[in-house]
């Protein structure tokens, strides 16, 4: 595993994505066949099942150590991962080993099928045998918690380079559900494979954020406005007998969502679709958290079908009956896609995303300011004779959000920044009261000024009350006021809630500790937009 | 009868002797263990350190009234005998040893076992107390030896000449530094310094410290003419000071370095394992060479410390104290001006 541990190593080191693709390139150019596999798996979430219960797993890696469990579970949250603070804590391999990665990984899948005790003494030689990284990798292996800091979009573009195929059509290549079982690196990579034109996607369009004013755009007449709904934005392709449904990182998502399968014999061939998946009940969407259970799955159980079924809410059309139309207007394009959609069964999943009509922007504003009951985020402006660009651009459509959320919070933890704020505090932790206790319940890392960082900062020097590594917990004295898009309940966080895109809008000087928010507060939030 | 040192507001205590030691605020007479800013603080009336911790101070502090003395040398201090012994931690740093009647008690300041070929090596000292920091107490913190992380620092360093860019290390200005430049291969390349790195290099080299040759950077330096060079600086000078080097790689030399969200949070490129303290068996084999039956453990990760300790039969502690240990985002004092 030594190769696979060096690359691990190269990836982990470096935050440039060069430098990332060219490891990898690398290595799919100078490892074996079965290693290269593997590690397309490993790198595409196919990693092996979890094998091993973790709490035995640290009763052994202390025991192995020859420290009490009780100063192993002290030093795990210090850490903060499991399988380093396995690694970090045995003594070194009395054994050393170089076995290839998929030796370990078979090592890891037959333990699974173990005897409790046969397991134990499987995994101490396996400690014995390995160092270092390589020590950490199966540790990850048996914890089932591979993860490394490369997307499935990064690995395919290196395997692009090292076997000189067009990214789209190893994209296409490594969806569905194979695993190194089933196929061989030559089959599933090296095989042509006709059908990858047919997936091929459009760059998507995408929209600035409003920061002026909505009037300044000019006549609200020629403007489209919609719902911004929260979902995960999608492109949906129709052709020839067969669909694809594409994210905006250009992931292919087509198997995650099998209930647009059906479009197929409604929908004509030669169509692709620009739009939002949401998981969708009756005449409302469900909580985004409905919706994230079904992320990151590459295969759906029917129960969860049943119970966050999915549509799509189609913002626009970009090929029709087979022609690129994406230099037709808004306009043209929308009233074709509204067109085609008014003669599908009304219980497909495709729904239209339905135009506001408004004689003002005043008339506009009033209608966003509702979006948050609706479970929509704002409004989506676009204007009527753009055509459907590619990236960022500024000028034709723009995304206008409602105001964000809000709470006072008092600050528990704080933890330096990264990069040009490695010297500052800039990750801090804040609670809200449950009585007399503080409860943590978001991170935040943004939204004050540098200035505002480094008064903080020289204020948690003073008042560190307790160091855990390179994270300080101060004293409970200032309140800031938390701006947050959205709240879901989590079994994941000690007070029940998880916000999305928590961020520090005011520093509450003027707010007494006593006076910040309770976890009361927090519950009603989530019963109101949860 | 009370202890022999005592833990004050001020430091600690010897009242038999009428001194602290490395205390945080000013009182007449200070004895200190070594010349970093958490432990040898400015306003003292009268200092004492060893004479290869001296210089340092001087040029810290400014002119202060300091005493300085040999290692081993005992000298009668009111009531007590008080001798400094070598610490391992960086030049001229020391354990101050206090008797009296026969009791001996032991302040270790910072210390690590490990010979680093540059700083006087640690001397296991008895007492009936020790008083030990315990900044890397936890039993995921295991150094490597020194030999095995400089291969690594000169295999990135070489690296990194041969593919035309700029290796920055960062480590602090006054100790690791120096060890790191000591040991580097010197035949990579040229080696350049920031201001409070290279100022802590003229007053060692002035005491007889052996150092490689360094380039301070000034703004008129042309960098070109250094191609592939090693910039040693202050973690503190990362960012806008390191900017002027172009095409480079980062590195952190840190105890820290061991845990991989640390690495990975410091955003840069390579992370060494490499402390100037005691890492978890170095901390267990020196307390267990003293023969203490007293624990007391000041700063690093005390709580957790001190239960292994008392798990381990001794009579264990926790000691408040102002000191930072290791601490990774702590502005260094000799940069801020
Ligand atoms: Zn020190
Ligand atoms: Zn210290």
């Amino acid at each position: 595993m030594k190769r696979f541990a060096q690359l691990f190593t190269v990836l982990d080191q470096t935050t440039k994505t060069t430098l990332k693709t060219a490891a990898m390139a690398d290595y799919f150019r100078d490892a074996p066949d079965d290693d290269k596999l593997w590690c397309i798996a490993l790198f595409s979430s196919r990693r092996p099942k979890r094998a091993i219960n973790t709490t035995r797993l640290r009763e052994w890696a202390a025991e192995r150590a020859g420290i009490p469990l009780w100063l192993f579970e002290e030093a795990y949250p210090i850490v903060g991962d499991l399988a380093e603070t396995i690694s970090l804590v045995l003594p070194l391999p009395s054994n050393p080993q170089d076995h290839s990665l998929t030796h370990w990984v078979n090592y890891v899948i037959d333990l699974g099928m173990l005897e409790e005790t046969d397991r134990k003494s499987g995994i101490l030689k396996a400690w014995d045998q390995l160092d270092g990284v390589e020590r950490f990798l199966f540790n990850k292996l048996i914890t089932g918690g591979f993860r490394v800091g490369v997307s499935q979009k990064l690995m395919t573009r290196a395997l692009a380079k090292a076997t000189d195929q067009p990214e789209a059509q190893l994209t296409h290549k490594l969806m569905g559900n194979w695993t190194p079982a089933t196929t061989s690196y030559h089959a599933l990579i090296l095989t042509d494979d006709p059908a990858a034109d047919l997936s091929k996607p459009y760059p998507f369009y995408l929209a600035y954020q409003l920061d002026g004013e909505a009037q300044d755009l000019g006549d609200v007449t020629e403007w489209s406005a919609e719902y911004k709904w929260d979902g995960i934005r999608g492109q949906l392709i129709l052709r020839d007998g067969q669909h694809f449904l594409w994210s905006r990182g250009e992931d292919l998502m087509t198997d995650r969502f099998p209930e647009l399968a059906q479009l197929v014999d409604f929908v004509p061939p030669g169509t692709v679709i620009d739009g939002e998946v949401l998981a969708w009940q009756g005449d409302a969407p469900l909580p985004f958290s409905a919706l994230q259970k079904r992320i990151g799955r590459k295969t759906v159980p029917k129960k969860l079908l049943s119970e966050a079924p999915v549509v799509l809410k189609a913002y626009d059309l970009l090929e029709w009956q087979g022609q690129d139309i994406r230099d037709w207007s808004f306009k043209k394009r929308r009233a074709q896609l509204a067109d085609m959609i008014v003669d599908l069964p009304d219980d497909l999943p495709l729904r239209l995303s339905d135009s506001l009509t408004a004689d003002s922007w005043q008339d506009l504003a009033d209608q966003r300011a509702i979006s948050r009951d609706l479970g929509a985020e704002g409004l989506m402006l676009k204007r009527l004779d753009s055509p459907y660009l590619s990236g960022r651009k500024k000028g034709d459509w723009w995304k206008w959000k409602v105001d964000p959320l809000t709470i006072d919070a008092v600050m528990i933890y704080a933890q330096s920044g990264h990069g040009r704020r490695a010297n500052l505090f800039t990750d801090f932790t804040f609670a809200v009261w449950n009585g007399n206790d503080l409860v943590p319940f978001t991170k935040a890392y943004s939204g004050l000024t540098d200035a505002e960082f480094r008064q903080i900062t020289q204020w948690v020097k003073k008042n560190t009350l307790q160091r855990f590594g390179p994270v300080r917990q101060v004293k409970p004295e200032h309140v800031f006021e938390i701006a947050f898009e959205g709240i879901q309940e989590s079994t994941r966080h000690k007070s029940g809630v998880a916000l999305r895109f928590p961020r520090m809008s005011r520093w509450r000087h003027d707010k007494p500790l006593q006076e910040a928010n309770t976890l009361g507060d927090l519950k009603e939030m989530l019963q109101q937009y949860g | 009868m009370g202890d022999l040192l005592t833990f004050t507001d001020s430091g600690i205590y010897c009242e038999k002797g009428g001194f602290y030691v490395d205390p945080w605020r000013p009182v007449d007479r200070a004895l200190i263990t070594h010349g970093h800013a958490d432990h040898a603080r400015s306003g003292h009336a009268h200092y004492m350190a060893t004479h290869a911790a001296a210089p340092v101070m001087r040029h810290r502090l400014g002119d202060i009234d300091l005493q300085s003395i040999d290692y081993g040398t005992v000298q009668r201090i009111g009531d007590v005998d008080v001798s400094f012994h070598p610490a391992g931690h960086v030049p001229g740093s020391a354990q101050i040893r206090i008797e009296h009647k026969g009791e001996v008690w032991v302040v270790s300041g910072d210390y690590k076992i490990e010979p680093d070929g540059f700083s006087e090596p640690f001397e296991p000292v008895t007492c009936h107390a020790f008083i030990t920091e315990c900044t890397f107490g936890l039993p995921v913190f295991k150094w490597q030896p020194q030999n095995n992380v400089m291969d690594q620092i000169n295999d990135w360093w070489r690296k990194n000449a041969a593919a035309g860019r700029t290796s920055v290390l960062g480590a602090y200005a006054l100790g690791k530094a120096q060890r790191i430049l000591s040991a580097v291969n010197a035949d990579i390349g040229p080696i350049l310094t920031h201001g409070a790195v290279e100022n802590t290099n003229d007053v060692l080299r002035a005491q007889g410290l052996i150092l490689p040759d360094t380039i301070r950077v000034t703004p008129d330096l042309d960098l070109k003419s250094y191609s592939g060079a090693l910039v040693v600086c202050p973690p503190s000078g990362f960012g806008s000071w390191t900017q002027r080097f172009g095409a480079q790689s980062t590195a952190f030399a840190s105890g820290w370095m061991a845990v991989r969200g640390v690495r990975r949070r410091r955003a840069a490129d390579r992370g060494f394992v490499m402390s100037d303290h005691a890492d978890w068996d170095g901390l267990n084999t020196a307390i267990a060479e003293t023969g203490a039956e007293r624990i007391f453990v000041t700063h690093g990760y005390t709580s957790i410390f001190r239960r292994w300790l008392e798990d381990q039969g001794y009579d264990a502690q926790i000691v408040e104290t102002e000191y930072e240990g290791d601490a990774l985002d702590q502005t260094d004092p000799e940069i801020a001006a």
